[in-house]
């Protein structure tokens, strides 16, 4: 029987083969925290008492949840994580001024590469699996332990496949074809599941798209969402490498749970309703829905490409007088590529507010809080009750260029609406 | 080791971590603080009414979302016992596990009501009901995994495989 890709990249780790279900502990490549998850973290890893980390050099820690600092709880907690990364020598430690949404800043800055291991404390550390890494989202005592250890404990999960195939249709990007398969096999569809991305149309997409998918793995319950490189991914990686990387791509005999299939021409732009990202409904099915707010930003939808597409939309038009339009780069490198290409200028001219990098509203942190019955449309991943701000808020999922036209509408709408 | 509890609340399926602690007390390590806003995403009473070792039960998926461990560590922090639901998310198990929060899958948890009162006996994984005599059986943990258990979480288990 063959293997899977999360199969054999497991394996290599361990140096002896390994089969779905098997329980594991495994060298780790990459380990990674935040301003939110590195705090409790260090105070675990503090309690051991061992004298340095695993291999400095592969610890990553970003400030980008509530920083630039949004209040003083959240400067000493940013502080509290700048003075560890001093301590215990860690070089890739992102502050202020080059940091960004640590999914965004990882892969662009070449710190993960196919092949790898990425633990990260942070549920959508499943992002990286678009770069053909096993990468997947912990808790900060895990964190911890792999800090301490090197290693974590796995349970080596079963794959679903998915397979796209067919035609796109305009406006159709990774975060249709995500939110769309989330909307059919539900938020718990892929619980302690990797899920793998195949298909015609996977070739297709650019990182930038195929990097959305597999962030939003985590929204189906997966445990990882892996794509196997190909040129695309090598394009992107090789200029960005400082380490040698592996190529691993599943036997054609592989054992899979499950293999679900897409027609992607018949598949629409997608919207999340409240309260859950599956809950989505294809752009014609939307139906009169008005909003306060528009945020295009987050580490599902924060890229030089997502920005692109929104200025597409938005150039010569206005945003609504009623709506607030808030982007946000997800990092300082495609916040400059953005301010080069003219579409910072094309953003504000249009009405737009734009953000340093930070995840900001995404969580509900700041720059974009909602008030009690205010409804937001948002290029990121999660319309929990509350996520943005008040219980009483409401957040719906879209892809970029969606998310730019409804600014211009004041609604919901298509981007041929406002063409 | 046996544990006995009232079901304090019964939550429905999918309660994310947004709903278990909001992400504006993500701002702070301390478990007392963390305590004070345990479910309050979903019920802003919850931390001042539940009482030491209550339990809670929930259907499908608790604890899906983000990789907080502060939320965990809020159940755990205001008294909760342990936590039934019919599954749990992936990283919300792991946490539990890590430390040290009892939690089970049960498939039956549609028979438990509130204000039940349960016995969990921890080698067995059976749960008695003792308000209708009712006994559901739950999954077992892995070796790996009851081992973390057995030694109180994680950090223990590190400690004391790499004698630190
Ligand atoms: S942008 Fe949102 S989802 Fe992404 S890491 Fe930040 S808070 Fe999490």
């Amino acid at each position: 029987m063959g293997k899977t890709i999360t199969e054999k990249i497991l394996a290599t780790h361990l140096e002896r083969d390994v089969s779905s279900g098997e329980l594991i502990e495994v060298k780790v490549d990459v380990a990674l925290g935040n301003d939110i998850t590195a705090p409790l973290a260090i105070v675990e890893f503090e309690k051991l008492g061992v004298k340095s980390l695993f291999n400095p050099d592969r610890v990553v820690l970003v400030l980008d949840h509530f920083a630039p600092n949004k209040d003083i709880r959240s400067a000493e907690q940013c502080k509290f994580v700048r003075a560890f990364a001093k301590k215990y020598g860690v070089k890739n430690f992102f502050d202020v001024g080059q940091m960004g949404i640590e999914h965004a800043l990882l892969p662009e800055q070449g710190l993960v590469l196919p092949g790898d291991i990425i633990i990260g404390a942070d549920s959508h550390t499943c992002t990286y699996g678009a770069l053909g890494a096993f990468s997947t989202g912990v808790g900060s005592t895990d964190l911890a332990a792999v800090w301490a250890t090197g290693e974590i404990w796995l349970k080596v999960p079963q794959t679903i496949k998915f397979v796209y195939y067919g035609k796109l249709n305009p406006w159709v990007g990774g975060k249709d074809l995500i939110l769309h398969t989330i909307g059919d096999i539900g938020v718990d569809g892929a619980n302690y599941m990797a899920m793998e991305f195949t298909g015609e149309v996977i070739p297709k997409l650019t990182m930038a798209d195929r990097l959305t998918m597999s962030n939003m793995a985590i929204e189906a319950g997966g445990k990882a969402g892996i794509i196997a490189p190909d040129e695309i991914t090598l394009e992107y990686i090789k200029p960005r490498a400082k380490r040698e990387w592996k190529v691993y791509a599943s036997d054609s005999d592989a054992e899979y749970v499950e293999v679900r299939e897409y027609d992607c021409s018949q598949i629409e732009p997608q919207v999340a309703f409240p309260h859950l990202p599956s809950n989505v409904k294809p752009i014609s099915k939307v139906g009169q829905v008005e909003i306060d707010q528009a945020v295009i930003g987050s580490c599902t939808n924060g890229r030089i490409e997502d920005l692109r597409l929104a200025a597409r939309v938005l150039k010569g038009k206005k945003v609504h007088k009623d709506i607030r339009l808030i982007i946000i780069p997800g990092t300082q490198q495609i916040y400059l590529q953005a301010v080069k290409e003219g579409l910072v200028e094309i953003f504000i001219e249009a009405g737009g507010a734009v953000s340093t990098p930070t995840c900001g509203p995404c969580l509900g942190g700041y720059m974009g809080i909602l008030a009690q019955g205010e409804r937001c449309i948002a290029t990121t991943n999660r319309n929990f009750v509350g996520r943005m701000g008040h219980k009483e808020s409401k957040v719906y999922l879209a892809n970029p260029a969606i998310t730019a036209a409804s600014a211009i509408a004041g609604r919901i709408v298509p981007v041929e609406d406002i063409l | 080791m046996k544990i006995a509890g009232q079901v304090f609340e019964k939550f429905r399926a999918d309660i994310n971590t947004d709903e278990i602690i909001p992400a504006v007390y993500l701002d702070t390590t301390s478990y007392e603080e963390l305590a004070k806003h345990a479910m309050e995403g979903i019920d802003r009473e919850f931390a001042n009414s539940v009482s030491q070792g209550d339990i809670i039960v929930a259907d499908k998926n608790f604890g899906c979302g983000s990789s907080r461990e502060h939320a965990p560590i809020a159940i755990k922090a205001c008294g909760v016992s342990c936590i039934i639901a019919k599954s749990f998310a992936r990283i919300f198990y792991r946490n539990c596990l890590n430390i040290g929060l009892p939690i089970f899958e049960c498939g039956e948890v549609d028979k438990i009501k509130k204000g039940d009162v349960l016995e969990i006996d921890f080698q067995t994984g059976l749960i008695k009901n003792l308000s209708t005599n009712e006994t559901y059986s739950t999954t077992p943990f892995p070796e790996f995994m009851q081992k973390l258990i057995e030694v109180g979480g994680l950090m223990e288990y590190v400690r004391q495989k790499n004698r630190l």
